[in-house]
């Protein structure tokens, strides 16, 4: 009987998966793969923080919709991976996360770099496997992959201690995966249950009733690969969509159909529509708290019919009167050919008027503006690029101010929330997407969190283009302590950093912008590099606010930062999100 | 309003999968009175019988919530009535002078139980019964001291 060794047999066993990329750091345990990885063919990226490869893994991902790998050693090496795999999971990425563990002869005896990952990951994976066996390699990589991508997608944990994977067996790869207590509604042609078929036909009923719908979709479309689905939903019933933060992208914001964002820095008159709408068409969504605010007032008055993969999601948060739980592509598949146009030719006038009553606004300062950033990197890619943000205020005002167009185009972390997210998110996307223009958008307090990571960008020669709105304070929470804690800024103001010299002493292009006429030709300029990272350091405006907002807690009718309230002090309504037809015909003054 | 639920649930007999449904339970903030893994007929499967204290929204949610588990392989609420629940339970009990004529009299006249050890100055009582049957024989046997008590929580299986 021929035998090979452990490691082999998980390279040979990631390669029949389909990975031709890994991001991660060697270390005692985990040498026998790395060794077994290194004249493989998979590329594979050594980061500086392992918490960078888990990003970059995730980042891939989305970009990409692979699974995404990364690897660490054991002990500080997977417990530095956790943030990454914990963004992963809120946010239901596939990806796989391959840990290296102490010999199982001395597992639970405080070895050295010993820390029970499973045990501390447990709740922040989709499912986990420690290999014992080297016989049992083959069969847990082909679990692992399957769980990650089907279903809810999300992040899965293989440990494995170094003797096993030294250990030799003979290589048998099991072609087919069966897991009993895993059954995931996964086949777009498989048979919708009859409950769920009743379900569609009740929802294509309430449809056809309502007078002033709204669709909610969420990422749920993207990773459904549904798009087209929910265009043909949409333009067949003529209703308008609004879309989640990790939704944005899943709809193109040039159809005159398009509501944008919703929640807490959404729009306005998105938020006032789902308040008055009278049927709620969620998909693929899971009526986070940012999106719905108070739970109880989310939406009234509307009948609420919700469409997930995953059946847990229904009546969460929120409860719903028609679910349908199947795979989201499949169920527009089938909801497409039943529904009939609804009568919302009202509705729409009326989300058209309240389109020109509350547009986005801002008042120019002496300093530049992260808004005008944004759109200023919106006009120049065309809303072609991809975009990876941070977290704060800087995400939201991407969210807003940059038409996204495409599915797979905004890479942020929605549900964590993981500051430091942005760079290494951006090189991952970069690595999947090696000829398209991709961006980080991002502020100084998110960016310092991984900065490291420009090395690895400039070490591959990444042309990524990061953005920085360097306002030289951790933003969002100012903009909280002015809010709600008397402008007590506890440590919120971040020491200035001279990022044209950090993105010079990492091998990249350093900019620095001061002044609004340097906005464009600095984004221009980045644009032109091909063989480098490029930072701008943006010096913006220090106490912007990000508004529109609902206040934690509060209904979507009870926002702060209105149009009304900010148009007499000086501010210039913006109509970015709309198609370029429909901005002629609004003629802003 | 919360009621009292039998959730019966198979899982895979892992290494892990006992970790994995009380972290489930302790993370998403559910109220269980007890869980019980045992072996069943089947070796590489193991069922766990919960009782959780719930309305029905956290029922629904609770349910979902196992059997999102990878190792969970079926999740199944027990209806009432239709489902036969037994619970062990032992007490050492004082025992001593006249009242013990009036515990042997007690256990003798309670389906299910017995007296299972003694020695000079108390004695261990085991009962065999249903949730409410041993609520009722507890509060029976307070009346002469109960020194320990404990009770395996609930296993339950359908009637038919």
């Amino acid at each position: 009987m021929a035998t090979t060794k452990g490691a082999k047999i998980l390279v040979e066993c990631l390669k029949r998966e389909g990975v031709e990329i890994a991001f991660g750091i060697p270390g005692g345990v985990n040498l026998p793969t790395f060794d077994a990885l290194y004249d493989s063919g998979i590329n594979v990226i050594l980061t500086v923080h392992e918490q960078g490869a888990a990003h970059m893994a995730d980042g891939y991902a989305r970009a990409t919709g692979k699974v995404g790998v990364c690897l660490a050693t054991s002990g500080p090496g997977a417990t530095n991976l956790t943030t990454g795999i914990a963004t992963a999971f809120m946010d239901s990425i596939p990806v796989v996360a391959l840990t290296g563990q102490v010999r199982t002869t001395v597992i639970g005896n405080d070895a050295f770099q010993e820390v029970d990952t499973i045990g501390v990951t447990r709740p922040i994976t989709k499912h986990s496997f420690l290999v014992k066996d080297v016989r049992d390699i083959a069969r847990t990589v082909r679990e692992a992959f399957f769980i990650a991508r089907t279903g809810r997608p999300g992040p899965v944990l293989i440990d494995l201690p170094v003797d096993t994977t030294v250990a030799e067996a003979e290589f048998l790869y099991p072609e087919e995966v069966t897991i009993r207590g895993y059954k995931p509604k996964i086949l777009v042609d498989a048979a919708i249950d009859s409950i769920d078929q009743a379900n569609i036909e009740r929802a294509v009923e309430a449809i056809a009733r309502s007078r002033r719908p709204v669709i909610y979709a969420g990422a749920g479309v993207i990773h459904g690969g549904a798009s087209a689905e929910l265009l043909e939903l949409a333009h067949k019933t003529r209703i308008p969509v609004t879309t989640s933060l990790l939704g944005l992208g899943g709809f193109p914001e040039t159809d005159p159909l398009s509501l944008g964002m919703l929640g807490m820095h959404g729009f306005e008159y998105t938020n006032y529509a789902v308040a008055a709408c009278d049927c709620l068409i969620g998909i693929g969504a899971r009526f986070d708290d940012r999106v719905t605010g108070k739970p109880d007032e989310f939406a009234k008055q509307a009948t609420k019919i919700h469409i997930d993969v995953d059946p847990s999601s229904i009546n969460k948060t929120v409860l719903v009167d028609i679910p349908i739980i199947g795979d989201v592509k499949a169920v527009l598949r089938t909801l497409n050919a039943l529904v009939k146009p609804a009568d919302t030719g009202a509705w729409l006038a009326r989300i058209g008027e309240m389109r020109k009553t509350y547009p986005l606004i801002y008042r120019k300062k002496d300093k530049v503006l992260p808004q005008v950033v944004v759109q200023q990197i919106s006009a120049a890619t065309k809303g072609n690029a991809v975009i990876a943000t941070g977290v704060g205020q800087h995400q939201m005002w991407a969210a807003q101010y940059y038409q996204f167009n495409h599915p797979r185009s905004l890479i942020t972390s929605g549900g964590l929330g993981t500051m430091g997210f942005g760079l290494p998110a951006a090189i991952g996307a970069q690595f999947g997407r090696p000829g398209e223009v991709v961006w980080d958008i991002d502020g100084d307090g998110s960016f310092q969190m991984t900065a490291q990571e420009l090395a690895t960008a400039a070490q591959h020669h990444l042309p990524i283009k990061v953005a920085i709105m360097n306002n030289q304070f951790h933003g969002m929470v100012r903009q909280w302590q002015d809010l709600f804690y008397q402008s007590r800024y506890a440590q919120s103001r971040l020491n200035p950093v001279d990022f044209v010299k950090l993105a010079e002493a990492n091998g990249c292009v350093g900019i620095r912008v001061e002044r609004d006429q340097e906005v464009r030709p600095a984004i221009d300029r980045a644009m032109r590099v091909s063989d480098r990272p490029t930072v701008i350091d943006f010096l913006v405006e220090s106490k912007e606010d990000c508004w529109p907002m609902i206040a934690p807690g509060k209904p979507h009718d009870q926002m702060l930062g209105t149009y009304e309230s900010l148009k007499d002090a000086g501010g210039v309504p913006q109509h970015r999100r709309i198609s370029p037809d429909e901005e002629a015909k609004l003629s802003l003054g | 309003m919360n009621e009292k639920h039998t959730i019966s649930c198979l899982v895979e007999n892992h290494f892990g999968v006992l970790a994995r449904v009380a972290g489930l339970i302790s993370a998403r903030g559910f109220n269980i009175d007890s869980l019980t893994v045992s072996a069943t007929e089947d070796p590489t499967v193991s069922r766990m019988t919960i009782v959780v204290d719930a309305d029905a929204i956290k029922l629904e949610q609770v349910k979902r919530q196992l059997d999102r588990l990878i190792d969970v392989i079926g999740v199944t609420e027990l209806s009432e009535g239709k489902f036969i629940d037994r619970e062990l339970l032992l007490a050492r009990v004082k025992n001593v002078g006249n009242e013990h004529v009036e515990l042997e009299r007690l256990v003798q006249s309670t389906p299910g139980a017995k007296i299972a050890a003694r020695s000079p100055g108390s004695c261990v009582v085991e009962a065999i019964g249903d949730t409410n049957m041993l609520d009722q024989f507890v509060e029976q046997l307070r009346a002469y001291g109960i020194e320990k008590l404990v009770r395996t929580g609930r296993v339950a299986l359908e009637k038919e």
